[in-house]
């Protein structure tokens, strides 16, 4: 599962609690910024195999999963 | 095939300091946004020297140390985006204050990465047989071509100077080196020059400030360091076991700790002054060597892999063993 994934990939690379990273949850709320998008962008991209497009401006986990699931079909 | 060493190393920085609670005054911006997103809480900057007069207390230093007269050094290559001139260039005018009557002076232009691929350049002339020695030096001052309205990049960037004098020998020193360009990302990170202007011409003339697409450049070096550094260990049939110290440019402290998580490295094992100095593209490696050898971090016999990562794009690494 994409969201599963994501949050793994979140938690390990950001140091942040698996709990405190739901489908809701925004990226300012976790305390991550703009560098730090970029490198859980590019940890997303290595993860799942694809390339994200510039700008896609994320503001929550949920944009990264709509994204992700968007590729698929 | 003939050995290089480094022999001598020396740099300097201006005594006046730009640091970020001045910064705060000047652009909207705090010590603390500028402290967590790129480690820097003060640089040096001019207070009108320019990049030849630090490139020549850098290089002073150098020749001192190494102990030798300065008329049998036989090429001077200075490493910089910031030249006081066109022509003559900052290796000249070296020439002429230092008295290096000898020897064969140009610069090359490689921003971030100037000072491997001066080192590059010096190496293999030695080795190739051209020279017996070469004193290379990375100069800056970047402050003249920083927008001080941009909170983006005027917070950077830093001025100084670090050189080294290589000499041919018998023994191991520079064990392996390359560098590398990618000419079709230039955009992301540009100073502009003149722009044509004569009498058949009339051209806009862009403000010669440093341009940065700030996350992609981000993305580019977090890429790059992390390959560089193996791809030379690679070539040099080594591990990151072998390697005592790693000095790498000091563009960003974010860059750094990416590079230390991917490669599963203790950040202590990374050279790091940013914090002192921010971001003086072609000196920083010099300079962080320099003081690096002079702190005894780096000690004889010991290990080190230069990295280095800028506009151009352009980038590389150096093993060396001191």
């Amino acid at each position: 599962m994409v969201f599963e994934k994501l949050r793994e990939i979140i938690s390990e690379n950001m140091g942040i609690d698996k709990e405190d990273i739901k489908l809701d949850t925004s990226f300012e709320d976790l305390g991550l910024d703009s560098l730090d998008l970029v490198e859980l962008v590019m940890n997303v991209e290595e993860a799942f195999g694809i390339e994200i497009a510039e700008g896609e401006g994320f503001k929550t986990v949920k944009d990264v999963v709509d994204y992700i699931e968007g590729l698929g079909r | 095939m003939k050995e290089v060493k480094i022999v001598s190393t020396g740099s300097y920085v201006p005594k006046k300091i730009l640091d970020n609670e001045f910064l705060s005054s000047i652009v909207q911006t705090s010590d603390e946004w500028i402290t967590t997103r790129t480690g820097i809480k003060k640089r040096h900057i001019s207070n009108g020297e320019n990049t030849s007069d630090l490139a020549y207390e850098a290089a002073k230093r150098a020749i001192y140390d190494a102990n030798i007269d300065p008329k049998s050094v036989e090429a001077v290559i200075v490493a910089t985006v910031t030249p006081d001139n066109f022509t003559p260039s900052v290796a000249c005018i070296l020439q002429e204050r230092l008295n290096l009557v000898n020897a064969a002076c140009f610069d090359i232009n490689a921003a971030c990465s100037g000072f491997l691929y001066a080192l590059s350049v010096a190496a293999s002339m030695i080795k190739g047989g051209l020279f017996s020695n070469a004193l290379i030096v990375g100069a800056e001052v970047l402050t003249k071509v920083v927008d001080w309205q941009d909170r983006n990049t005027c917070v950077l960037f830093g001025d100084g100077a670090g050189a080294a004098f290589l000499k041919a020998s018998q023994e191991k020193g520079i064990l392996n080196y390359f560098i590398a360009s990618d000419g079709s990302k230039g955009k992301l990170l540009k100073i502009p020059a003149v722009s044509v202007n004569n009498p058949f011409v009339s051209s806009f003339q862009p403000k010669p400030y440093v341009y940065m697409d700030g996350k992609e450049v981000f993305k580019f070096a977090t890429e790059v360091i992390v390959s560089s550094i193996e791809k030379v260990l690679k070539n040099s049939n080594l591990t990151l076991e072998d390697i005592d110290l790693i000095i790498p440019h000091q563009a960003n402290i974010r860059i750094i700790e990416f590079a230390a998580k991917k490669l599963k490295l203790p950040l202590d094992k990374f050279y790091i002054n940013i914090q002192n100095y921010g971001n003086t593209s072609a000196a920083s490696i010099p300079i962080a060597l320099d003081e690096a050898l002079k702190r005894g971090v780096v000690k004889k016999g010991n290990k080190v892999v230069l990295v280095g990562f800028g506009g151009g794009l352009t980038w590389g690494a150096a093993l060396i063993e001191m």
